[in-house]
């Protein structure tokens, strides 16, 4: 089995309802992992809400944790998304400093380079908003540090699978819906 | 028909067939106290403190496999719960606790008795309800009963507001049958995660399970918890007999094999026998039949069973691999995957690997004693005395691992013990519960005298409904469990494990209007067992015991499986 600690993301459906997010959270505390990034939103069904996460850890424990999750009564199914068959985007918002015309045009053209779009401008002040994975929202990180950045806010990864698969029961490929005889 | 929820709750106990409740009442909980008076057919057993009452449900639950269920009022009775609750988890139990909180309006504004107890008990139940609405009540209570009996069962809890149970509803009576074909219920029972119905194990599975045993020439079967919860005994010696492999047995084994079967190797891990950890680090194939490996019997998992290919047959996923990697699984419910291999498997012979296993002792010999009393002197005369289909009550520590490796149990709930929680003070209170739901058996508490200081005040609930349980305490003045580790690995250095007090138990008895005895030698012994038996009352035998007897054979925690300690 595969042991190398990597990134793992757990898409969760779940019922929309008080507790349900503490209740899957604690899944991850009580074995001491720390949760990377967490989102959280309803979904086309309002009874239902879906919780993406990013956990570090190996397999077999990745494994595990599905396993657990899937045991809550408020969890309707559980996928793992691999890099390669997901489309994963995360929502950055950034404020850097920007006092000076220079600078302000400088901070405007990086953000064109990446595509994202400028939500507020003041005299001393641009914010941007950056959609992308995770490396995307570094790199401009990276670029916009040597101006200040006055705050930064990430949304945490949201994905979902390429192609015809969802993650509801009746698309899923059987091997991954017979969890407990071949995927493990 | 309109009801208040009080009354609601009562109806959906009795759709379920419950007739027996344990708890404790309190402010919050008064109007479900008030109902009770309504309803005769269902009895409560008022204990000492809401953990009694906790445990009573848990061995209720063990003792008869029904779903046991207990009462507590909010705040302290609530949080009094919490031990019992995570014992009942760890071992599988299924239990069902009712707990009344603060009405609604008050509820996050740290009023008088409140807590939180969905938010404490979420690690601890399989799944737990806080009722916000009197039309919610009969759903919840019906959902909370299929999940703590379905699939692995275990605890669920219900935090019913005060207002709710005052609150008048509707209430429309729905039977057992019917609940999983309504509301919220029948949602979660099409779901294929959660096993409501016992899921039907793969066949080619089976198949190859079969095909594996069949090239084994060192087999080996483990009877873990989940035979006894699924009540497979008989399918279980069908195959251990078709196999003809030794049987080693967990803790929470102990009961799905019969102790005195010819294959039976013992309790098998850090209290194992010589036999039963032998075969594990000698065998080629080992099916280890609803058991965890929890580090009690696996001890260390990258050398247990070193030789063999393992077999994991559980009912719920996140088992499978979770402690030891294993080569092959059956998802199911035991009694289920075991039917299905005999039907496949032919009579297999392994006279030579037999010979290796029982030529290591099955059980420790301990040496008599003539000045004292021994352990096993003691639980030969109990052997001798009490009927066959007796129920043995635990609580933890040295004498539980001596009642276990010396008491031979035939039957799945015959032993009523805390493995994985390890809970001393469960039992007494398990004791209780495992009377009150076979009124016919004779029920021994085998207890120590440090893990009956912990809850001894529930002897006031022997007495008060006549539940004729035989205490018989082991007594050393030490915590020996802990004792004998201090001597083992710290270097003889006893820390804060030494008993020299009170209380003087025979008194302790008597203060509770029960008799009590202490006795220092076997005839003593079995003359004050054969009257406690005979007497129909509650009885506490003290008896005296060596204060540096260990439990042997053991192998440190953490160790190959084979490198005992003390023989």
């Amino acid at each position: 089995m595969n042991t190398s600690i990597t990134r793992h993301t757990l898409a969760v459906l779940v019922d929309n309802e008080a507790g349900v997010l503490s209740r899957v959270a604690r899944l991850f505390s009580g074995k001491g992992y720390n949760i990377e990034s967490l989102a959280v939103g309803t979904t086309h069904d309002p009874a239902v809400s879906r919780i993406t996460i990013e956990v570090i850890t190996d397999e077999r424990q990745a494994r595990l944790i599905c396993n657990q999750l899937r045991k809550l009564i408020c969890v309707h199914s559980v996928k793992r998304l691999s890099s390669e068959r997901a489309i994963r985007r995360e929502l950055v918002l950034i404020k850097v400093s920007a006092p000076t015309h220079e600078v302000r045009n400088e901070v405007i053209q990086i953000a064109n380079i990446f595509r994202s779009s400028i939500i507020d401008v003041s005299t001393g002040t641009i914010t941007l908003a950056v959609i992308g994975d995770d490396s995307k929202a570094e790199a401009i990180q990276n670029l916009l540090s040597e101006f200040g950045i006055l705050e930064l806010v990430r949304t945490g990864t949201v994905a979902l699978e390429r192609g015809q698969y969802t993650i509801d029961e009746q698309t899923k490929e059987k091997g991954e819906f017979d969890y407990g005889k071949n995927v493990l | 028909m309109q009801m208040t929820g009080a009354a609601i709750l009562m109806e959906c106990l009795m759709e379920q067939g419950v007739d027996t409740v344990f708890g404790y009442p309190g402010g919050t909980i008064i109007n479900v106290y008030d109902a009770l008076l309504d309803y005769p057919g269902i009895r409560h057993i008022l204990t000492a403190h809401e953990q009694g009452a906790c445990h009573a449900a848990d061995g209720y639950a063990r003792a008869t496999g029904q779903v046991g269920v207990c009462f507590a009022t909010s705040g302290p009775g609530a949080t009094n719960l919490v031990t019992g609750i995570a014992t009942a988890y760890m071992d599988s139990s299924p239990i069902v606790c009712i707990t009344c909180n603060v009405r609604l309006p008050l509820l996050g504004k740290d009023s008088f008795q409140e807590v939180d107890i969905t938010g404490v008990t979420m690690p601890i139940t399989k799944c737990n309800y806080l009722v916000r609405s009197v039309e919610d009540l009969a759903n919840t209570v019906r959902e909370a009963f299929a999940i703590a009996r379905s699939g692995r069962p275990g605890p669920v809890l219900i935090d019913i507001p005060r207002d709710v149970t005052q609150a008048v509803g509707e209430y429309a009576p729905l039977t057992r049958a019917e609940h999983g074909k309504k509301g919220h219920l029948a949602q979660l029972m099409k779901r294929s995660s959660q096993n409501f119905k016992a899921p039907e194990p793969d066949y080619q599975d089976i198949d190859r399970l079969a095909e594996m045993i069949r090239q084994s020439e060192k087999p080996l079967l483990i009877c873990g918890g989940g035979v006894v919860r699924s009540r497979a005994n008989w399918e279980f010696e069908e195959l251990a007999n078709r196999m003809d492999a030794p049987v080693g047995i967990t803790v929470m084994g102990a009961g799905g094999f019969r102790g005195l079967h010819r294959l039976a190797t013992g309790l098998v891990g850090m209290h194992g026998s010589q036999a039963s950890n032998m075969a594990v680090d000698a065998c080629d194939l080992l099916i280890a039949v609803g058991c965890r490996f929890s580090d009690r019997v696996a001890l260390k998992p990258s050398s247990f069973a070193r030789g063999a290919k393992i077999v994991q047959i559980d009912i719920d996923r996140s088992e499978i691999n979770k402690n030891v990697d294993t080569d092959h699984h059956i998802i199911g419910d035991a009694r289920r995957v075991l039917q299905l291999l005999n039907e496949r498997l032919e009579q297999q012979d392994h006279a030579a690997w037999k010979d290796y296993v029982f030529s290591f002792k099955t059980q420790t010999e301990y040496e008599p004693a003539a000045d004292r009393m021994t352990p096993v002197q003691i639980l030969d005369v109990i052997a001798r005395n009490a009927p066959r289909d007796a129920i043995y009550a635990t609580d933890v520590g040295q004498h539980q691992m001596w009642a276990i490796q010396h008491l031979h149990f035939e039957y799945s709930g015959q032993l009523v013990t805390s493995g994985g929680f390890g809970t001393m003070g469960f039992g007494l209170g398990a004791a209780i519960g495992a009377q009150v739901g076979n009124p016919d058996k004779v029920v021994i508490l085998i207890t120590g005298d440090g893990s009956f200081r912990m809850n001894c005040n529930e002897l006031a609930t022997a007495e008060h409904y006549d539940l004729p349980i035989v205490t018989v305490i082991f007594n050393n003045g030490a915590l020996g469990m802990v004792r004998q580790w201090q001597t083992l690995t710290c270097g003889g250095r006893h820390s804060q494990t030494t008993l020299d007090r009170g209380p003087d138990f025979v008194k302790l008895a008597e203060a509770y209007g029960l008799t009590g005895r202490r006795v220092t030698n076997a005839e003593d012994f079995e003359a004050a067992l054969k009257t406690a038996l005979t007497s129909g009352h509650a009885t506490v035998i003290d008896c005296a015991i060596n204060i540096d007897e260990m439990v042997r054979p053991m192998v440190g925690g953490g160790s190959d499986i084979t490198d005992f300690m003390v023989n």
